[in-house]
């Protein structure tokens, strides 16, 4: 079953000048529900305009991205963001936790904002963190935790809104090696265990060695999609 | 949670915040403070013209407040006198006979307004005694008795035991004179008056006059406080309608003026001060939301809704503006109490103070109602200066703000 679904998506920046930039060229794309997916490509290959937009953070110029039936690029500001709230979870390269909430606190959050019961939220809050390694440390806010401890949080953060699919802008760009690989062992224990589907844009070789499919962009275009076995 | 955000980005930065705090907090503080101290100074003046000089009310002949003449007096106004002493609130009732004339020194002369009064129940009234500074208020029997104010004994050279003339007109529009010895020189905190007003006996007064024993021209009464103001004139009205009864507000508008525009001027000088400090906060709130675009922007992205943004800002916005201004408001609380015990001795500018008829010592005062509309204020000023920060945090678009996901 397709989770998300984008046909003839184009993106050009500085469409009305002389010099136009085709950051997204003519992308078709099916992402299958408990796909491991990783999108690679050089710098300015396009892979953040398309992780973007697949996220409803920017509007195509042309095509159309379909996420639960519901083609989001005709949807208005707060129609997205509410399409957000309830279909995509977000990690971001720099963990973006909010500094002021304890771990506990900030996968709450987008459950509060989902105007999920408190006891549900603080029992799954509890459970997701204990899940992702971090049952010990739920009390702590972001500067009294690790980077890798952090993005273990965000991981818990974006399962927390029981999101249709979790896009990760390369998640383990400011980690170092071992905490890259405890952030993989969890994402691939819950897209095994849980057929959570992940879809993340990466430069690290050994994560995308574990990935399962391969998406290659090169000037806007897909010029590659394997299917690779993964530990 | 919302609230809780908000209540913890304020203490994100906390040097920054209690910067802000402080400056609300003093700038309520000094603003209500300086009000305080113009109430208490308005209070004591209207306090000191009621017991020194207007009194509570006044009855007179219709006729006398537009044209001064003695035959325009109260008959029988002893047994009024007596009646209203005896109403409910009624501290003291003083009855007068009341006229111009001149009075002269070997060396000088000058204008005066004679008050033939009952020296007992003067004092009730108006506490002359108490400001007796030489001689005494008619203490022995001795005929043609004078009290003058020490500026028109400076005015006229004269001293306590030298005589003085009185020339008026009688009943009967001729001139009179007579020949009084200064037994006591006053002096009040109101200079102008000091100059002008002289005190004699009721019963010389209206012999020399010519005028009927019993007729006076004024009834003063002195109240047990304002309070009981509307119940005492609506009795005096209904007993004696057929006399001029009026209350030291009509008496004396200027007075009225003095409270009733206190509220005006209130409004105007907390605006001012709130106008200033909402500049302030909303430079701070703005560079908070500018600090913050990027955290504002994953929000966003992560699915929090432009209202719940603009009421995070609109929160942290009212959080500092309320707590700066209850910090303020206690201050000056405080304050006010405290000096509005002790006072504050402006005996330095005595003399100009006297001029005006007010009193030396100044104790800030506040009506605890102000208070409550003060707050009410600081409040819409915090809304106001929260809204430009808020409506800025709204237009934030989240790809811009993060660049990326």
């Amino acid at each position: 079953m397709a989770v998300l679904e984008i046909s003839n998506l184009k993106k050009t920046y500085n469409e009305e000048s002389d010099f136009p930039v085709r950051a997204v060229n003519d992308v078709d794309l099916i992402i299958e529900k408990g796909e491991f997916t990783a999108i690679v490509g050089p710098s300015g290959s396009g892979k953040s305009t398309l992780l973007n937009i697949m996220g409803g953070l920017d509007h195509p110029t042309a095509g159309k991205v379909i996420i639960d039936g519901n083609d989001i690029s005709e949807l208005r500001e707060n129609q997205l963001i509410d399409f957000r709230l309830h279909h995509i979870g977000f990690v971001f390269q720099s963990y973006n936790l909010i500094p002021v909430l304890t771990a506990r606190e900030n996968v709450s959050f987008v459950m509060v904002l989902q105007k999920t019961p408190k006891q549900e939220r603080d029992h799954r809050a509890s459970s997701l963190l204990t899940e992702v390694g971090l049952g010990d440390r739920m009390d702590s806010r972001p500067s009294e935790l690790s980077g890798g401890q952090q993005q273990r949080v965000a991981i818990a953060r974006a399962l927390a809104s029981r999101p249709d699919f979790i896009l990760a802008d390369e998640p383990t760009a400011n980690l170092d090696s071992k905490s890259a690989g405890h952030l993989m062992d969890i994402m691939l224990k819950l897209n095994r265990e849980e057929h959570m589907t992940f879809v993340f844009s990466t430069h690290d070789s050994r994560v995308i060695e574990r990935a399962r499919r391969v998406i290659t962009l090169v000037d806007g275009k897909i010029v590659s999609d394997i299917q690779q076995n993964a530990s | 949670m919302l609230t809780r955000i908000a209540w913890r980005n304020v203490w994100r930065n906390k040097v920054r915040s209690l910067i802000l705090l402080s400056s609300i907090a003093m700038g309520i503080w000094a603003g209500i403070f300086i009000l305080s101290f113009s109430w208490g100074m308005s209070i004591q003046y209207v306090n000191m013209a009621i017991h020194g000089q207007v009194s509570h009310i006044q009855l007179h002949h219709p006729e006398f407040k537009t044209d001064k003449k003695i035959i325009y007096s109260i008959a029988d106004a002893s047994d009024i006198v007596h009646a209203i002493q005896k109403m409910e609130g009624v501290k003291a009732a003083s009855g007068r006979v009341i006229v111009s004339g001149m009075i002269s020194s070997p060396t000088s002369g000058a204008a005066a307004r004679v008050s033939g009064v009952d020296p007992e129940q003067e004092n009730s009234v108006t506490g002359m005694a108490d400001n007796v500074i030489e001689g005494d208020f008619f203490k022995s029997d001795k005929r043609n008795q004078i009290l003058i104010g020490e500026k028109l004994a400076n005015k006229l050279k004269v001293k306590l035991n030298h005589k003085v003339v009185l020339t008026l007109q009688d009943i009967n529009g001729n001139i009179t004179a007579g020949a009084f010895r200064i037994t006591g020189i006053y002096q009040t905190r109101n200079s102008t008056l000091d100059e002008l007003n002289v005190y004699v006996r009721t019963s010389e007064l209206s012999s020399l006059l010519d005028l009927e024993v019993g007729n006076l021209q004024e009834i003063a009464v002195l109240l047990n406080d304002n309070s009981y103001l509307t119940t005492a004139y609506d009795s005096i009205r209904s007993e004696f309608p057929e006399l001029l009864v009026e209350d030291w507000k009509t008496l004396s508008p200027e007075l009225r003026l003095v409270i009733d525009s206190f509220s005006q001027t209130m409004y105007l000088f907390i605006s001012i001060i709130l106008l200033a400090l909402t500049f302030g906060i909303i430079n701070t709130m703005l560079m908070a939301v500018l600090e913050r675009y990027h955290e504002l922007g994953i929000l966003m992205a992560i699915g929090m809704n432009k209202f719940s943004v603009f009421m995070m800002i609109m929160l942290e916005t009212l959080y500092l503006a309320i707590i700066g201004g209850i910090c303020g408001l206690l201050l000056a609380y405080v304050t006010i109490h405290l000096l509005g015990n002790t006072g504050i001795d402006l005996s330095a500018f005595a003399a100009g103070l006297s001029s005006y008829g007010m009193d030396t010592m100044v104790y800030p005062a506040l009506p605890d109602n102000q208070y409550l509309k003060i707050f009410g204020m600081i409040f819409i000023a915090a809304i106001l200066s929260a809204i430009y920060p808020a409506y800025k945090a709204l237009k934030l678009n989240p790809v811009q703000a993060i660049r990326k996901i």
